[in-house]
């Protein structure tokens, strides 16, 4: 573990940039790796595993300066979102009400992108629909003057469908296509019964219209083809990653039984990295309390190989290139 | 103009794939006591449970499912639960689900054909009927409770 002044240290040098009109500048790192942080707080959760939901947002303010090297979080925000422009936040609320992007993480983020100069009519928080917002503890909104909270089911999907190899005739949500610049991407990390772990990628499953028919072979090109297609690739450019609460097996819906508390925010760029630290996060779990890994129980996430090479390209699996940073 | 609002109201309806069931197994409220049933019942044909729970409804294709029935319930007005009653072609399927869930923590409890009962989950089956409640917080009558509202949902299948 490192001090505050270390990992911000290494948060300037290792920072790449995030959206077209706000680079941090600081991209051209000599060994180009990218960069992951994991920040934890261990008190997050009380003996009975309730959320101190005050605890929130230092420990998003604690991740986002080890991320940017700014200490600062308004700072730190005005070098992450353009200001003026329409920003989304995809949650996710499959799983329903146990085991869903938790609203105190939601509100967190409302309140610094509003504090760096994001007008709260220029926010969406979104998922597919109505149950999977309420799940996660929000309220349906689509008043244009606040901050909204609406589904798919509101704003609907493209007529004409998009493809990228197996990903075929993709409906996509109209929120990502038409509303939102920029949407910072806020999954649950998860156990799922077919792509093995679901995060960052998977959780684009909820900007199309038919996911169900994307889960052939473990999800597996299925979920690199989908982030594949321009308006995912472009638009979804940063994660925070929900590793507060967690299911090490049997989701992705929610399951008492395999619930666990990391406590943790997972935050990055590279949609592959990220994926690929939450996965060593649940076979860590399963490990210790005595699970088979997902290879061993016939589920490996290998959408996250497929995303890593050469035809999708759309990061690194690779550790010795990923830049871990645990806070 | 009431007329053509509820042919809206029908058409919108039947187009979200969930439906309202035409006769709700759920215990209502008050019939187990402590228990409200504070959502309407809402059912998934196999063609459409992706919508409920997609990335886990094809275990339950896969098993034979028929149908999925869904609803919330409150326990003395704060512990919140949902009882997911999944309708099988055969028994063997709702077996094949409840082995698949089972853990070393499961206490095997007397419901329907068998039941596992976990802090904040009781799941059994009962002929094609595999039941899972399952609790959002665990308290320490939590048990207690879920296995009372499984014994009433038990009753009505």
């Amino acid at each position: 573990m490192k001090n505050r002044r270390e990992f911000l240290k290494e948060a300037a040098a290792g920072a790449v940039l995030i959206g077209a009109e706000c680079k941090l500048g600081l991209a051209a790192t000599p060994l180009a790796k990218s960069k992951v942080v994991v920040a934890r707080d261990p008190a997050l959760h009380d003996a009975n595993g309730q959320l101190d939901e005050k605890r929130v947002l230092a420990l998003l303010d604690r991740a986002i300066a080890a991320y940017t090297g700014h200490d600062k979080p308004v700072e730190a925000w005005k070098r992450i979102v353009p200001v003026g422009k329409v920003i989304g936040l995809k949650v996710n609320g499959l799983g329903g009400k146990g085991i869903s992007t938790h609203a105190a993480l939601v509100m967190a983020i409302c309140e610094r992108l509003q504090q760096a100069g994001v007008k709260p009519g220029e926010i969406i928080v979104w998922d597919r629909g109505a149950r999977d917002l309420q799940a996660c503890g929000l309220t349906i909104n689509t008043d244009p003057s606040r901050i909204r909270v609406y589904g798919n089911d509101v704003a609907g999907y493209e007529e004409q469908g998009e493809a990228f190899a197996s990903a075929v005739n993709v409906k996509l949500a109209k929120i990502l296509t038409r509303e939102c610049a920029m949407v910072l991407n806020l999954p649950i990390l998860k156990d799922h019964q077919m792509a093995g772990v679901t995060f960052s990628m998977k959780n684009m499953y909820g900007v199309v219209q038919k996911p169900f028919e994307l889960h052939a072979n473990n999800c597996n090109p299925s979920v690199a083809d989908l982030n594949c297609i321009p308006a995912i690739r472009e638009k979804v450019r940063f994660t925070i990653g929900d590793a507060m609460s967690s299911v090490y097996d049997g989701g992705p819906g929610f399951r008492p039984e395999r619930l666990w508390q990391p406590n943790a925010l997972i935050v990055g760029e590279d949609r592959v990295a990220l994926d690929h630290i939450a996965w060593q996060m649940i076979e860590r779990k399963r490990a210790e309390v005595g699970m088979g890994t997902l290879e061993a129980v016939g589920r490996p996430p290998r959408y996250i190989v497929t995303a890593a090479d050469k035809t999708h390209n759309l990061g690194t699996n690779d550790p010795q290139r990923i830049h871990l940073l645990e806070v | 103009m009431l007329a053509i609002a509820a042919i809206i109201l029908v058409a919108a309806a039947a187009g979200t794939g969930c439906k309202k069931a035409k006769s709700d197994p759920f215990p209502a409220s008050g019939a187990v006591a402590g228990w409200e049933k504070t959502g309407d019942t809402r059912v998934f044909a196999a063609k459409d449970l992706w919508q409920y729970i997609d990335g886990d409804a094809e275990q339950y294709l896969s098993a034979g499912v028929v149908s999925t029935s869904t609803s919330d319930y409150k326990y003395q007005g704060s512990l919140e639960a949902t009882v997911d009653v999944y309708t099988m072609k055969d028994a063997v399927g709702a077996s094949k689900i409840l082995g698949k869930g089972q853990t070393k923590e499961a206490q095997t409890v007397q419901l329907g054909d068998a039941g596992l009962a976990y802090a904040q989950s009781v799941t059994f089956r009962k002929g094609p009927a595999l039941v899972r409640i399952t609790a959002y917080e665990s308290t320490p009558n939590s048990q207690q409770a879920l296995l009372a509202l499984a014994h009433g949902v038990e009753a009505k299948l």
